[in-house]
């Protein structure tokens, strides 16, 4: 058996030293959220089959080497005006969701392509570049929404639009579409004598999710695939290879953003109701959050790290406000807690990067200058 | 001939629009039935009360941190000070000398903290600024409802404990720049307590950048190689510019507290960066040059058509979209800098 030296444990922690700041944090709160485990189980069922293709979504510019697309809330945009009109047209069920996804398409290709672009404009600080495009693209949707809706656009139901005749609603029911993919083929199991509580696993949507991780891992196998990767590792080198690296950056995003639109629409119709003008801006934190807690990198993400992040992160979601109420008596602190952590983590995890690529290029620059120096005197 | 195309060039496309579309709002104005004058002095006002924070992002903008998105901690430190001040019952001016007083060791501490973090990630400051600025305002947040405030102006009446949302000045420092030195010509109200205030502020922030130090920390953000190269150490230029900025973002919101009347808590500072950094840029400045004229007019432009859009818009065709208009503008003009392919690549 293979000695563990105290390095490698050291080299462990710090590498995945989020994860396990929040497996401290969840197992500290689950006794004194006092949930039942049941409870805690189909919350996180639910929550992973709210979440996951939103987070999946985030997989391929990373890949690309473009870091967190904090531009993902642009397709969560596209997905929610193609739930707008879906809701003012009376489309119910699947048939509506379909009708959704394929209004978004359209917008979050071209919406992709933009942010696509302007990113390539903005090399090296392609992260604070993105989010600033989700800013300013969260005007133009109000623009939009707010005014272009039943003005210009002609949307009509009183459904959607206010009473003032223009403007879609603050928040939209979306009784027609909601949990339609779930409810399509659920099963539950451990209900007690009433029918009532339980677990519920909704197999249609999760077999949408397992799809998408199947598409993401063969994709990484196609020739866009790896000319993606070429061009996240060394951009100049790509080029030099015939690779087009303006392109395939794009490319990454569109298809980002159109993955983002999609689970938008998922994650909407599992909530049931649309809140028009927040919805697209915390889901863009929320999921970046998720991702990172899974012990994801500004480079490096895998699907492991998406599962283990919304599983770690939605149960910290489930328990602080129940914890804060029974420690302090004040459920708002939970609340302003989970925030903090948000916030935190996004933080921790960008500055904990930045200090990991500085130190292993100053090593790898005192390899060279060691064998430069070992040349000179052989 | 040339040489008018080059100096429009050098102002920039989208400043130049941002110019026109103000100069027309105060144009049509009039004609919408707005009065001219009280909007001058809205204005002017607004000036008062934030050229401070725009200042704010120049020292770190000269030492090559970037845009200053991390003003939330510099905000941070002003409350901490301003709910120091009110807690201790001290009312008028004095108080606002004591909340400054007591914002700055706070200040200090903080922009230390946040200048050797920014150290350790030269290249990506900015995105880890941002949320440096977020996660503090969120760890606050729960801070307002822990720590043992007592004064009955500031805490929830019925609990007894943590702090409300929105604080009155009033009583305490509310216009207590505003209201001194007030020059008025019919409805027109200039207050040079404001100006001077700013004023005194901007020439010290241009006098220190003529210093050796000023100059010291300008190399290092033009050209850090250079820089150390002539012996200037790097990180301490850096560390000073932000502990500076921060300083000045603590005393910017005790500047708009006193106009605006309210110290706001919570999630009240969390955008609050947004404004200033896009106030500046639509002054002249990029991701990496900026100087005191970029402040001014930066402010007096961003804020004028703030001021102004609402207003006439309403007067002209009865909807208010002017809200929505602000967020496309500011956070245009920052990505318009962002995607400079002058800037340094940061």
């Amino acid at each position: 058996m293979k000695e563990i030296k105290s390095t490698d444990v050291r080299k462990f922690l710090a590498n995945n030293i989020v994860p396990i700041i929040f497996i401290i944090l969840c197992a500290v709160c689950i006794p004194i959220a006092g949930y039942s485990g049941q409870y805690l189980v189909d919350q996180i069922i639910t929550r992973i089959v709210r979440n996951s293709f939103l987070v999946l979504s985030l997989l391929i510019p990373i890949m690309a080497g473009m870091g967190l697309n904090f531009g993902m809330t642009l397709g969560a945009m596209a997905g929610q005006i193609g739930l707008i009109f879906v809701t003012s047209w009376n489309v119910v069920s699947i048939p509506g969701l379909l009708l959704a996804a394929i209004i978004a398409t359209p917008i979050a290709i071209v919406l992709g392509c933009f942010c696509g672009k302007m990113l390539n404009m903005a090399k090296g600080r392609e992260m604070i570049t993105s989010y600033m495009i989700s800013f300013f693209m969260n005007g133009v949707y109000q623009l939009v929404v707010l005014y272009g809706m039943g003005s210009v656009i002609p949307v009509r139901s009183g459904q959607v639009i206010l009473p003032r005749g223009y403007g879609a609603r603050n928040t939209i029911d979306l009784l027609n579409v909601r949990k339609s993919i779930d409810n399509f083929w659920s099963i539950r199991l451990f209900t007690d004598e009433n029918g009532m509580g339980g677990i519920t696993i909704p197999l249609l949507t999760l077999i949408l999710i397992a799809l998408l991780c199947v598409i993401i891992i063969w994709f990484r196998k196609t020739k866009v695939g790896q000319d993606m990767r070429a061009v996240g590792q060394d951009m100049e080198v790509a080029r030099e290879a015939g690779i087009k690296v303006e392109r395939t950056r794009i490319l990454a995003i569109v298809i980002s953003t159109v993955f983002a639109a999609y689970g938008m629409i998922i994650y909407l119709s599992n909530m049931g109701t649309l809140n028009t003008y927040n919805s697209h801006s915390q889901i863009g934190m929320f999921s970046i959050a998720a991702l990172l807690v899974g012990g994801a990198s500004v480079s490096r993400a895998s699907i492991k790290n998406v599962f283990l992040g919304i599983i770690l992160f939605h149960l910290m979601f489930i328990l602080t406000p129940q914890a804060g109420r029974n420690l302090i008596g004040q459920a708002q602190i939970g609340e302003f807690f989970r925030v903090f952590v948000s916030y935190g983590v996004i933080t921790l995890s960008l500055v904990l990067y930045e200090i990991r690529t500085r130190r292993e290029k100053a090593e790898s620059a005192k390899t060279l200058a060691l064998g430069q120096k070992e040349e000179a005197k052989a | 001939m040339e040489k008018a195309v080059s100096i429009l060039k050098a102002f920039g496309l989208p400043r130049l629009i941002i110019t026109l579309f103000l100069v027309a709002l105060f144009v049509i104005a009039p004609f919408a039935g707005i009065n001219v004058a009280a909007s001058v002095t809205d204005v002017l006002g607004r000036f008062g009360q934030n050229a401070i924070m725009v200042l704010a992002m120049v020292p770190m903008i000269h030492s090559g941190c970037g845009l200053n998105f991390g003003l939330p901690l510099g905000i941070i430190s002003g409350l901490l000070g301003a709910t120091l001040a009110v807690e201790t019952g001290i009312a008028g001016p004095a108080s606002f000398l004591l909340a400054i007083l007591y914002s700055t060791p706070f200040a200090l501490i903080f922009g230390w903290g946040y200048g050797k973090l920014l150290n350790r990630v030269k290249g990506s400051e900015m995105m880890i600024a941002t949320y440096v600025g977020f996660s503090s305002v969120a760890f606050m947040s729960i801070m307002w409802l822990l720590l043992p405030y007592k004064s009955p102006t500031m805490v929830w009446g019925y609990t007894g404990q943590g702090l409300r949302t929105t604080i009155a000045t009033d009583g305490f420092y509310y216009h207590i720049l505003r209201d001194f030195l007030v020059l008025r010509i019919g409805d027109l109200a200039i207050s040079f307590g404001e100006i001077l205030f700013f004023a005194i502020f901007a020439f010290i922030i241009w006098a220190f950048l003529h210093t050796k130090t000023g100059t010291a920390m300008t190399a290092v953000g033009s050209n850090a190689v250079f820089a150390r190269a002539s012996g200037i150490d790097i990180d301490r230029q850096r560390t000073l510019s932000v502990v500076m900025s921060t300083w000045l973002g603590a005393l910017g919101i005790l500047c708009y507290q006193q106009g605006y009347g309210f110290i706001q808590l919570y999630q009240g500072p969390m955008y609050m960066a947004m404004p200033a950094v896009s106030a500046i840029l639509i002054g002249g400045a990029s991701v990496n040059k900026a100087n005191i004229t970029n402040v001014i007019i930066g402010t007096i432009l961003y804020q004028g058509i703030v001021s102004m859009t609402p207003s006439v818009m309403n007067s002209l065709i009865h909807t208010d979209m002017s809200e929505v208009l602000r967020i496309i503008v500011s956070n245009g003009m920052i990505l318009y800098a962002l995607t400079r392919k002058t800037g340094a690549s940061r």
